[in-house]
C-alpha cells in the first residue's frame, strides 16, 4: 500500500469528473453542481459497470452452489471482503460483516451485543454530534434494558468537550458510540483518545465511520476500536450495502442478529447450530451485486489515494468557507480545526429551505434542514442549516456558483 | 372575481415567466413579501397548519358572510405559496370555497418548484382553509 502511495499521480479533477456520467448534465437549465456528497456521493463508471457486468455475466446465488456461475459469484463477493479488510486494515477477513449500511451495523451491535452484555443501570455514552442512526438504536436498547444514555456535550465550534467526556466515563460505562466525522458539521473527532479512555474503564467502542470512509485514513488495528461501520454509498459505491467491522473475539461471543439461510450450520426442529464468522451475521441471500460493485469503489479511492483526495477536498473546504464568510449575513456552523469537507451555514433572516430552493433553481444541489441531527440543531438554537459537502470531483468554479446563488437570494430578500 | 377567474389570472401571471425556475421562485418570494403582515399574537401554536414542514400560520375572519384569510410563514417561498391560496379564496362565501376545484397548481407547473414535502404541505394548507370554510358554514347554519 505504501509503495502504491508513492507512485500515485497528482489528482486531475477534469479527468476524474469524466468518470462520473451523472455530472455531465444540466439541471433546471444550469450545469449540475452536486454538493450533497455527505448524503450520498455519485458513482464512477466502473462501479456502475460492475453492477451491469455482474447481472449480465455472473449472477448466481453464492456459497452453496457447485456450478460455475455460483463459484464465480462467490469469488467476486468474497473478493470485496478482502479489499474491505485491507481498506480498514483489519486483522482477519471474517471481521468484515456485510450489512445494509451504517444504520444496520449500529442496530446489529445494539441488538446483539447490547441485549446480551448490558444490564439495568449500565451506561452508554454517545455525543451531541451524532446522526439519529447513532442515537435511536441506543435509546431503544436503554428502554429495553434500563440502561442510561449519556451525551458528550459540544463546544461552540462543534467539537467534543473532552473534559466533560472524562467526567462521564466511569465503571458503569459499557459502550461508547461516536462518529469519526460529523455529517452536519464535518468535525473530525478525536476517536483515538476516546477509544483509549473508554477501554481504560472497560467499555467497548463503536465508531460510526459513515462520513470518514471517503476522506480519512482508517486503521482499525491502530485505532483499536471494537466496531467500525461504513456505508458504501457515501464513498462512491452503491446504495444498500456497507460493512460492520468487529473484533473477532467480540463477534464470536455475540449471538446472531437475524435467523435464516446462510447463517446456520445445522437445522433441526429441536436445535439449530450457527455458522462461523462472518456468515453467522449474514442471514439470507445477501446483496451480492452491490457487494461486488462495492469492490470497485474501494479501488477507485485507493487508486487516487486518500491523501490526494483529502488534500483536494481540504482546498475546496477552505475556499468555500472563506467565500461564504465574506458574504455579510452568513454564519458558518461548525468551525472545528480538523474537518472533512462539509460546510454548514445559515443566512440571517432567510430560512435554509429558501436558500436551498433558490440554489436548486440554479442547478446547485445542497442539503437543507436538520441533517438527521435534531439535538445538534437545538444546541445551536437553529432549525437547520444549508450544508454544502464536497467530493473528489468538485471544483472551485462550482463553489463560485454556490456563492453567486447565496449572494443573489440575500440581495433579493433584503 | 370568481375563484375560477382568479385561478386563470394566476396562470396568466406565471405564463409571463416563461417556465424559468429561478424567476418563478423569485416571483413567489416576491408575492410572499407583499402579503399583509400578520399580527404577532396570531402566530401561535393553534394557528399552525399541521402537515407543513415549514411553519405556516393561518387564520380567518368572516365579514358579511365572506371569509378573509391571513397567513405567514417562516420561509419566503411557502409564504408565496400561501399567498396564492389567499388570493384565490379570500372574499368568498364558505360554500364557494367548499365547492371550488383548484386547478392553477398544475397549470403553472408547481411541482417543478416545490418538492414532494412542500406539495404535501400545500395540500395541508388547502385542507385547513376548507376546514375553516366548513366550520363557518356550520356555524351560520346553526344560527340561522
Amino acid at each position: 500500500m505504501e509503495a502504491a502511495a508513492l507512485t500515485q499521480k497528482p489528482l486531475v479533477v477534469e479527468s476524474i469528473r469524466k468518470e462520473f456520467p451523472i455530472l455531465n448534465q444540466k439541471v433546471n437549465g444550469h450545469h449540475l453542481v452536486y454538493f450533497d456528497n455527505a448524503a450520498t456521493t455519485q458513482k464512477p463508471h466502473r462501479v456502475i459497470q460492475a453492477l451491469v457486468d455482474y447481472y449480465s455475466t455472473t449472477n448466481a446465488n453464492i456459497h452453496r452452489g457447485i456450478h460455475t456461475l455460483a463459484e464465480r459469484a462467490t469469488r467476486e463477493f468474497e473478493a470485496t471482503r478482502l479489499t474491505a479488510q485491507q481498506f480498514i486494515k483489519a486483522k482477519h477477513s471474517e471481521e468484515i460483516i456485510f450489512v445494509r449500511g451504517v444504520t444496520e451495523g449500529i442496530n446489529l451491535v445494539a441488538a446483539s451485543y447490547g441485549r446480551v452484555f448490558l444490564k439495568s443501570g449500565d451506561e452508554i455514552i454517545i455525543s451531541g454530534l451524532e446522526h439519529h442512526s447513532n442515537i435511536v438504536p441506543w435509546q431503544m436498547l436503554c428502554e429495553e434494558k434500563g440502561c442510561l444514555l449519556k451525551i458528550i456535550p459540544i463546544t461552540p465550534s462543534g467539537e467534543f468537550d473532552m473534559d466533560a467526556f472524562d467526567k462521564l466515563l466511569g465503571g458503569r460505562t459499557k459502550i461508547v458510540a461516536v462518529n469519526h466525522a460529523s455529517n452536519s458539521l464535518g468535525t473530525i473527532n478525536p476517536i483515538e483518545s476516546i477509544i483509549e479512555k473508554a477501554h481504560k474503564v472497560g467499555a467497548i467502542v463503536l465508531i460510526d465511520g459513515a462520513q470518514a470512509a471517503a476522506h480519512c485514513e482508517i486503521d482499525v488495528q491502530k485505532l483499536n476500536c471494537d466496531f467500525y461501520c461504513i456505508s458504501a454509498h457515501k464513498m462512491y459505491g452503491p446504495t444498500g450495502i456497507g460493512i460492520l467491522y468487529g473484533k473477532k473475539e467480540l463477534l464470536e461471543k455475540m449471538p446472531p442478529y437475524m435467523g435464516g439461510g446462510e447463517m446456520i450450520r445445522n437445522v433441526t426442529f429441536e436445535k439449530t447450530t450457527y455458522n462461523e464468522l462472518p456468515y453467522k451475521f449474514e442471514a439470507g441471500t445477501p446483496n451480492i451485486a452491490d457487494v461486488v460493485a462495492f469492490n470497485e469503489a474501494f479501488l477507485f479511492i485507493e487508486e487516487i489515494g486518500k491523501q490526494n483526495i483529502a488534500a483536494h477536498e481540504q482546498d475546496l473546504l477552505t475556499y468555500a468557507s472563506q467565500q461564504l464568510e465574506s458574504l455579510k449575513g452568513v454564519r458558518l456552523i461548525g468551525t472545528a480545526q480538523n474537518k472533512v469537507s462539509v460546510q454548514s451555514f445559515v443566512v440571517n433572516g432567510i430560512h435554509p429551505f429558501d436558500v436551498g430552493q433558490m440554489l436548486d433553481a440554479r442547478g446547485v444541489a445542497v442539503r437543507t434542514g436538520h441533517h438527521c441531527t435534531q439535538p445538534l440543531m437545538d444546541h445551536f438554537g437553529i432549525e437547520g442549516t444549508v450544508r454544502a459537502s464536497f467530493a473528489v470531483y468538485n471544483t472551485k468554479e462550482e463553489i463560485n456558483a454556490l456563492i453567486e446563488g447565496v449572494d443573489r437570494i440575500m440581495k433579493f430578500l433584503r | 372575481m370568481t375563484i375560477e377567474e382568479t385561478q386563470n389570472e394566476i396562470i396568466n401571471d406565471f405564463s409571463l415567466l416563461d417556465g424559468d425556475l429561478e424567476m418563478s421562485v423569485m416571483y413567489l418570494m416576491e408575492l410572499g413579501q407583499k402579503l399583509p403582515v400578520m399580527k404577532e399574537d396570531e402566530k401561535i401554536e393553534t394557528n399552525l397548519v399541521k402537515g407543513c414542514q415549514s411553519k405556516v400560520w393561518l387564520t380567518t375572519d368572516m365579514v358579511h358572510e365572506r371569509l378573509f384569510f391571513s397567513a405567514d410563514s417562516n420561509t419566503a417561498i411557502t409564504k408565496g405559496l400561501v399567498s396564492l391560496l389567499i388570493r384565490t379564496f379570500s372574499g368568498h362565501l364558505p360554500d364557494e370555497i367548499l365547492t371550488s376545484e383548484l386547478f392553477f397548481m398544475q397549470k403553472i407547473g408547481m411541482d417543478r418548484f416545490i418538492g414532494t414535502q412542500r406539495s404535501n404541505g400545500f395540500a395541508a394548507m388547502i385542507k385547513q382553509m376548507k376546514m375553516y370554510a366548513l366550520a363557518f358554514k356550520t356555524k351560520s347554519q346553526l344560527h340561522a
